[in-house]
């Protein structure tokens, strides 16, 4: 490559001068953005590039004509119980495929890894008859229990969980610790940063869904964050900016989540969770 | 730390363990005195391990019958049999202080906060870890962890350990300082030790009794001078002392069909005897070891005291073995004769 026989100077010159280009690519919308939803309506077609006039009203509009409140607050709880759930269905089924001895396990496990290859579309319209002849329309039953177990948290914590080392689930058992007290005390404290990933990845994943709820939720009410902008959109056509604000409005949440646990997020990517 | 009223003598009556087709224990009946720190030495694979964690717990005979004093244990779960374990890898819980690891036994087991401190601070101050209480296991040296699993092992005060390979994991200059430990915290806690090793230093230095396996069975059971003087096989002549027992083809020490063999210090370079060719001298500082070839199957090891003049490599040497100093087995089954 031409960049490893430059100078060291000039490699890392073209390196950032790579990554700004793309830092402004991706920066680029998310400022049109906030420039749009910082202005009033009359001007946001002037000069659209341009932070040429500020008012907060279009945050607050969007806030009460958008009903984000409602909607903000359907999200939340559709993410925490998704997440929560995920968490401990998660733990509970990869423990059982690293530490328990049953028939087949081989076999369920490939099973159950197979759904990975499974996309959401596939299933939708079954899912969607189920939910329904459940009479689970417009409920938070409806939007979360399709949800509580996944493959990839099994996944992933089985991995973790099979480098505990074996001798340290026998020392437990000599200490008196049946699975439950090895799980609690041992094993999900080793674990502790990838359960971390785990849970914000859940977390995001689920507050950014979008065609499910889309799909399963009729009335105004029942709304979450991302169906609720839709309608935003489509209520408000002349008013561009107030659907830019209420995105604004939807994504503070989560990039608050995202920087309280970068780190816990990073660590639990990249380490080994289990040192000797 | 005392055990005065306990019976903690183990009996194992037949017991086997296969895994599929192989059998790792086969039909071993040992029984293993209160208060005995008994070895079980033996190569990789020979079951040793397996046979310890059957006493343990952690492994279920599929035949036999397991006792710990009176009662019959097969059924018992391993934290009801007042046994503790000290792993080779040490086992340490990763994310919790010395001090909670050393007192995590008595947690389980509903001891109350001050009293399990308590103990844990006895533990720690017999095995000198005090100054470490606050500090994870990834913050110790080997030996330090070594001895935390053996605090936590004797925190709450069990009827017999259990050791696999303990020291396996030290350094040569630690492990035999650790060795002495371990003898002395035997005579101390006055305890029965269940000891698995393959070295046979260690086997010979700690140990009041060695049960020698080989291939999942129990070739001698005795103490260290027994299984050192008078080694019932081949197999274990050879296993037991450094350099191993040398073993002369039927016919050339003595007339018969039966094997003869010598321990190195009983063999000596003479004017006549058996034929052989130096193969190497090896010089150890305090003393010299002359590797001989007598033929294609036989090796002979001769131990000169430092100083002494040596045959060069490839000469031609004659050996002979002190007449007291011999040991007979049978060529067929390698069993001692006499």
């Amino acid at each position: 490559m031409a960049l490893d026989t430059a100078p060291k100077g000039w490699r890392s010159f073209a390196r950032y001068s790579m990554l700004t280009i793309v830092a402004l690519f991706i920066l680029f919308p998310v400022y049109t953005t906030v420039i749009a939803a910082l202005k009033p309506g009359n001007k946001v077609l002037d000069n659209p590039l341009l932070p040429n006039a500020f008012t907060l009203d279009v945050l607050k509009n969007a806030w009460t004509e958008g009903r984000l409140g409602r909607y903000l607050m359907n999200t939340t709880i559709v993410a925490v119980i998704v997440t929560s759930v995920q968490l401990v269905t998660s733990i509970a089924s990869a423990y059982a495929f690293s530490f328990l001895k049953f028939p087949l396990k081989r076999l369920v496990f490939g099973i159950f890894l197979s759904t990975m290859l499974v996309p959401l579309e596939v299933t939708l319209v079954v899912n969607r008859r189920t939910i329904d002849s459940l009479g689970w329309l417009n409920s938070f039953q409806g939007l979360t229990v399709p949800f509580i177990a996944t493959a990839f948290g099994t996944f992933l914590l089985r991995q973790v969980f099979m480098q505990i080392p074996p001798d340290l689930r026998e020392a437990a058992q000599m200490d008196g610790l049946g699975h439950w007290g090895f799980m609690k005390e041992v094993a999900i404290p080793l674990v502790r940063p990838t359960l971390g990933a785990l849970g914000l990845f859940s977390f995001l994943s689920s507050w950014n869904q979008y065609l499910w709820p889309s799909l399963i939720t009729t009335e105004d009410d029942m709304n979450t964050v991302q169906t609720g902008l839709r309608h935003l959109a489509s209520s408000d056509l002349d008013k561009p900016n107030l659907i830019m604000a209420g995105t604004i409005i939807a994504a503070v949440p989560i990039l608050i989540v995202l920087v309280v646990f970068q780190k816990q997020l990073v660590r639990g990517l990249t380490a080994g969770a289990v040192k000797g | 730390m005392q055990y005065d009223d306990l019976v903690a003598a183990i009996r194992l009556v037949g017991v086997s363990k296969h895994f599929g087709d192989v059998k790792a224990v086969d039909n071993v009946s040992l029984d293993i005195a209160d208060r005995d720190f008994m070895i079980l030495l033996g190569p990789s694979g020979c079951g040793k391990s397996t046979l310890l964690r059957t006493i343990a717990g952690l492994e279920d005979p599929t035949a036999g019958e397991v006792w710990i004093g009176n009662k019959m244990v097969n059924d018992v779960e391993p934290k009801d049999r007042d046994v503790s374990m000290v792993f080779q890898s040490y086992a340490l819980y990763p994310h919790k202080s010395v001090q909670a690891n050393i007192e995590f036994p008595l947690k389980v087991r509903g001891v109350d906060k001050s009293e399990r401190a308590e103990a844990a601070k006895q533990a720690a101050e017999i095995l000198g870890l005090t100054p470490y209480l606050e500090r994870r296991p990834g913050a110790l040296s080997g030996g330090q962890r070594q001895r935390v699993a053996l605090a936590r092992a004797i925190v709450r005060q069990p009827a017999v350990f259990c050791m696999d390979e303990p020291l396996s994991n030290l350094d040569a200059k630690l492990r035999a300082e650790t060795r002495a430990e371990l003898v002395a915290l035997h005579h101390r806690l006055n305890a029965t030790f269940v000891y698995v090793t393959h070295d046979q230093v260690e086997a010979m230095t700690m140990g009041n009794r060695i049960a020698v396996m080989r291939d999942g069975i129990i070739e001698q059971i005795g103490t260290p001078k027994d299984v050192y003087d008078k080694p019932a096989s081949v197999f274990v002549a050879q296993f037991i002392g450094t350099p191993p027992m040398n073993i002369f083809p039927a016919g050339s020490i003595e007339t018969g069909s039966h094997l003869v063999g010598a321990r190195p210090e009983h063999t000596h370079i003479a004017t006549a005897g058996v034929a052989a060719t130096v193969a190497l001298v090896e010089h150890l500082g305090h003393e010299i070891q002359v590797v001989c070839t007598i033929d294609a199957e036989h090796r002979a090891i001769v131990r000169l005291p430092a100083g002494t003049e040596v045959p060069d490599n490839g000469s031609s040497v004659f050996l002979t073995v002190d007449e007291n100093h011999r040991h007979r087995f049978n060529i067929e089954t390698g069993l001692r004769i006499s």
